[in-house]
């Protein structure tokens, strides 16, 4: 029996949902093995069955052809089990080291002795080529370094199968090429690796075989030589989804939106957050600016929707300057905003779908009278969105929103900033967390804005998404602006070279 | 049948939040039985019965459980309504004070106003110095950031030293160390209520501010489940940073909350002293225990309007059982006591009705299975 873990027919079943039914997972020993599905096709949960978190009702677990019982994390280390969770689970004062031990230390005399630790650290990391700095702190390190770091914290407790979840997310270009190579290494020198992502580059960029599960089912486990990015997401979604969007040549039109010099300061330590920022957006233009995250994007948005005091520079919306104005003078001068977060500032979780559908209308006369929500208004306009943007909710109008799922939410959120009377939408990672199929409906609707000549600023993480869609690229490097890039003339490359601030390009602000 | 269910008042209060005050109520009083074992055992059986039935033994009793309950529902408004918009009012005993002395002020210096309108002044007048003296905390918060609770408590202690001042300096009765007693046209009518609960010729304290207390939840339901206020208001409370995100200014939010829920409990002041039973300020240094107990009120009630109403009146029948315990040597403090315990398990209330509702799912859930198979 070459299967070095197999999960064979795991059920396991939630109040109201299946959400593994029935699924088998072979890990060969020595292989990478990409585990696809969208989002709720029960990845997560099979992996916490692995890890004993959930007993399943059915199934059996089979380490080397041997049933084992998994009760929980400790059993699974035991098992040889380890995993990187997509957040990295590190305590940020200590060091790379005192990280990689942390738990496992070894100990003399009851004190703590970390020379031994060290020389196998250091031993392991140039095995598997992963280079770390042992003694910086990590909140001094690279988002690469911690990821490294944890990849080292499962070699060093000699864990045989490594499961890696979504762990290219946070990752620059380059640092996920090199993420595969570490992985390819590992898998050379005898590793198992189960590879949980919905990203179909990489699959077929570093799998050998896939297991695809769709709405809690296994659809089926192939061979990824062979197979092509259409087959997989066919094979994920259930349908067939375009991965190119077709975009329409159109002249930009008149100016929309101006950014003139923005400066936007850390209140407490008085650190530019963005500076000196200039751009503009068009009628009829999707700019993106990319950058990895944490560079001063946030910031940026907050400026420009008036949740955040600029302290320097203007703001111009269609040529009047807001930089002073209040949240709803913007809204009402025509600016819409997809927030990044949509649990923090997109919805309020514990109002219905409706209240959220009017989170800035329920005050205009037709929602209201003498200061009287009108209710039945209120559910009318809602059951149109949600007919509208097909978006599912339970109960209808009155479901509440934290009871639906991510995609839907964020419908809820593009459904409301839509049809507002806009003529700019800010787009903050609007497909943040979200499947193939979500992202393919959102990135139509953006198009379709575009189409009907809104100006479009999109923020966002993904490189895919940034060259799919958008008509001109700013790259957003510790606050500043330091590239404006065509995306038909640039490369993957070097879009992260100026995302990892090591090319700057001359004439940018 | 479901619907029609849901309509009622088990709808309005939402079954499983009013179950899980019950179950609090129940353990707490189930604790309290056994404080009294512990402290008088011969006695324990015939004290608890006292304390669960003396409130509805005869109809004087009812009438002290309405007087009681009156300005504890009115706190317990005060609380609430800080509480769905995400604001901890603790500061309802200052506001409740400072009400109460305005009240009383008007109550007996106001002389040349006639009739009900003395009295009408006098509520006002009590509102609008709790609205005052909540609105600061809320000032300071949304301009300052200061904490709500820390400057409500601060509020508390200015509130009743600033009180006793004003009442020795403009409104004094020497022999009793107290404020006068206000004009008897300042009192809130009685409508008869005191003929109805009454025992023989001892007439009960029931007035008819138990129906503006009534009156009162029944606004604050009003506005927070009909008006683009409550809306606003209830936005920032659950999810200040997407009420922000809206366009909802959520400083102006918190300042109008705490001037709602000051004015609420100021209003209570008024009632208590303005019940015509010859209750006056008291010049002592001790924070208004009224105030306080808006709080367990409010809690016990998962800050719903109409449960307030309900909550306040047990919370007042609970004191007028313990008043009665007296009889069989117990303290009254025994039923401090024992409400504590109620609100220590009121706390787990909420813990109760996720319990409560994942137990409903499931049934539901085995129910849909079974019908499907």
């Amino acid at each position: 029996m070459d299967y070095i873990i197999e999960m064979n027919g795991i059920t396991k079943k939630f109040p109201g949902v299946i959400a593994n039914d029935h699924i088998t997972l072979q890990l060969k020993k020595g292989e990478i093995h990409a585990l696809l599905g969208e989002n709720g096709a029960g990845k997560s949960t099979l992996m916490s069955v692995l890890f004993g978190l959930y007993q399943p009702e059915s199934g059996v677990i089979l380490k080397e052809g041997n049933a084992v019982k998994i009760n929980g994390p400790n059993d699974a280390t035991r098992l040889g089990i380890g995993m990187v969770h997509q957040h990295f689970k590190l305590v940020h004062n200590f060091t790379v080291l005192e990280n990689i031990v942390l738990g496992v230390e070894t100990v003399k005399h009851g004190l703590l002795s970390m020379e031994e630790a060290r020389e196998k650290v250091v031993a392991l990391s140039r095995t598997y080529g992963l280079e770390i700095d042992p003694d910086a702190p990590v909140s001094d390190i690279t988002v690469g370094m911690q990821q490294r770091t944890e990849i080292l914290k499962m070699l060093y407790r000699e864990n045989e199968i490594l499961i890696f979840d979504e762990p290219t997310a946070v990752l620059t270009p380059q640092e996920i090429a090199e993420l595969m190579k570490i992985m390819k290494n590992l898998k050379e020198q005898g590793k198992s690796i189960l590879f949980i992502t919905h990203k179909l580059n990489e699959i077929l960029a570093v799998a050998d075989r896939c297991t695809v599960l769709r709405k809690g089912k296994g659809v089926g486990t192939i061979e990824v030589a062979g197979a092509t990015k259409e087959g997989l997401s066919e094979m994920m979604v259930g349908r067939k989804v375009s991965l190119e969007m077709a975009k329409s040549d159109i002249d930009p039109g008149a100016v929309v939106l101006d950014v003139r010099e923005l400066t936007v300061k850390n209140k407490i330590t008085g650190k530019n957050l963005v500076c000196n920022v200039s751009f503009s957006v068009r009628e009829g233009e999707i700019v993106c600016v990319a950058g990895i995250d944490g560079n001063g994007q946030s910031e940026l948005v907050y400026a420009l929707t008036g949740l955040l005091r600029a302290e320097n520079g203007q703001v111009f919306l269609r040529g009047k300057d807001i930089t002073r104005a209040t949240v709803r003078e913007r809204g009402n001068r025509g600016m819409a905003h997809i927030p990044e977060d949509r649990h923090k500032h997109g919805l309020v979780l514990d109002y219905s779908i409706a209240y959220n559908m009017v989170l800035q209308h329920y005050f205009e006369p037709a929602f209201q009278r003498h200061g009287f929500i009108n209710y039945g208004a209120v559910y009318a306009y809602a059951a149109g969105l949600i007919e509208k943007y097909d978006v599912r909710c339970g109960q209808g109008v009155k479901t509440a929103a934290r009871s639906m799922s991510g995609g839907n939410q964020q419908k809820a959120i593009i459904a409301r900033e839509a049809e507002r009377e806009h003529k700019l939408l800010v787009a903050v990672q609007p497909t943040r967390g979200l499947d193939v199929g979500a992202i393919e409906y959102i990135h139509e609707r953006l198009l379709e804005e575009r189409g009907k000549g809104k100006g479009i600023l999109l923020i966002s993480l993904e490189l895919e998404e940034v060259f799919s869609i958008s008509d001109r690229i700013l790259v957003i490097y510790e606050g500043q602006i330091v590239a404006d890039l065509d995306p038909k003339s640039v490369t993957y490359q070097e879009l992260g070279l100026y995302m990892a601030g090591s090319k700057r390009k001359e004439g940018a602000s | 049948m479901n619907e029609i269910k849901q309509r009622g008042l088990w709808g309005l209060l939402g079954f499983s939040s009013a179950l899980s005050s019950f179950a609090a109520i129940a353990v707490g009083l189930l604790f309290g039985f056994f404080l009294l074992l512990i402290a008088n055992a011969t006695d324990a059986a015939a004290g608890f019965r006292t304390l669960i039935t003396s409130g509805f033994s005869d109809l004087k009793s009812m009438g002290q459980v309405l007087y009681f309950a009156t300005p504890i529902i009115m706190t317990g408004l005060s609380v609430g309504f800080a509480g769905k918009t995400g604001l901890f009012n603790i500061g309802a005993t200052g506001q409740f004070t400072v009400g109460a002395y305005c009240a009383v002020f008007v109550g007996v210096r106001f002389s040349f106003l006639p009739g009900l309108t003395l009295c009408l002044a006098a509520l006002l007048a009590a509102m609008l110095a709790g609205a005052i003296w909540g609105s600061i905390p809320g000032l300071l918060k949304a301009w300052l950031n200061v904490n709500e609770v820390i400057s409500c408590i601060m509020m508390n202690y200015i509130g009743m030293y600033l009180v006793n001042y004003l009442v020795i300096q403009t409104i004094y009765n020497h022999r009793h160390n107290a404020s006068m007693n206000v004009l008897s046209n300042a009192n809130v009518p009685r409508l008869g209520l005191d003929r109805i609960f009454r025992d023989g010729n001892i007439v009960s304290s029931a007035n008819g501010g138990i129906f503006i207390a009534i009156l009162a939840a029944i606004a604050m339901y009003v506005i927070l489940e009909k008006t683009t206020l409550g809306y606003e208001l209830k936005a920032c409370g659950l999810n200040k940073n997407a009420a922000q995100y809206a366009g909802i200014s959520a400083k102006r939010g918190i300042v109008t909350a705490m001037v709602i829920s000051g004015a609420l409990a100021g209003l209570g002041g008024a009632l208590l002293y303005l019940s015509g039973a010859g209750k006056n300020i008291d010049v002592v240094d001790v924070l208004a225990q009224e105030g306080f107990n808006g709080i367990p009120v409010a809690l016990l009630a998962l800050n719903n309007p109409i449960g307030i109403i309900f909550s306040g009146l047990f919370i007042g029948y609970m004191t007028v059982g313990g008043f009665n315990m007296q009889l069989y040597n117990f303290s009254p403090q025994v039923v401090n006591m024992i409400v504590a315990v109620i609100i220590y398990f009121s706390a787990f209330a909420l813990l109760v009705k996720g319990f409560i509702q994942k137990l409903g799912q499931r049934e539901k859930q085995s129910g849909k299975e079974a019908g499907g198979e």
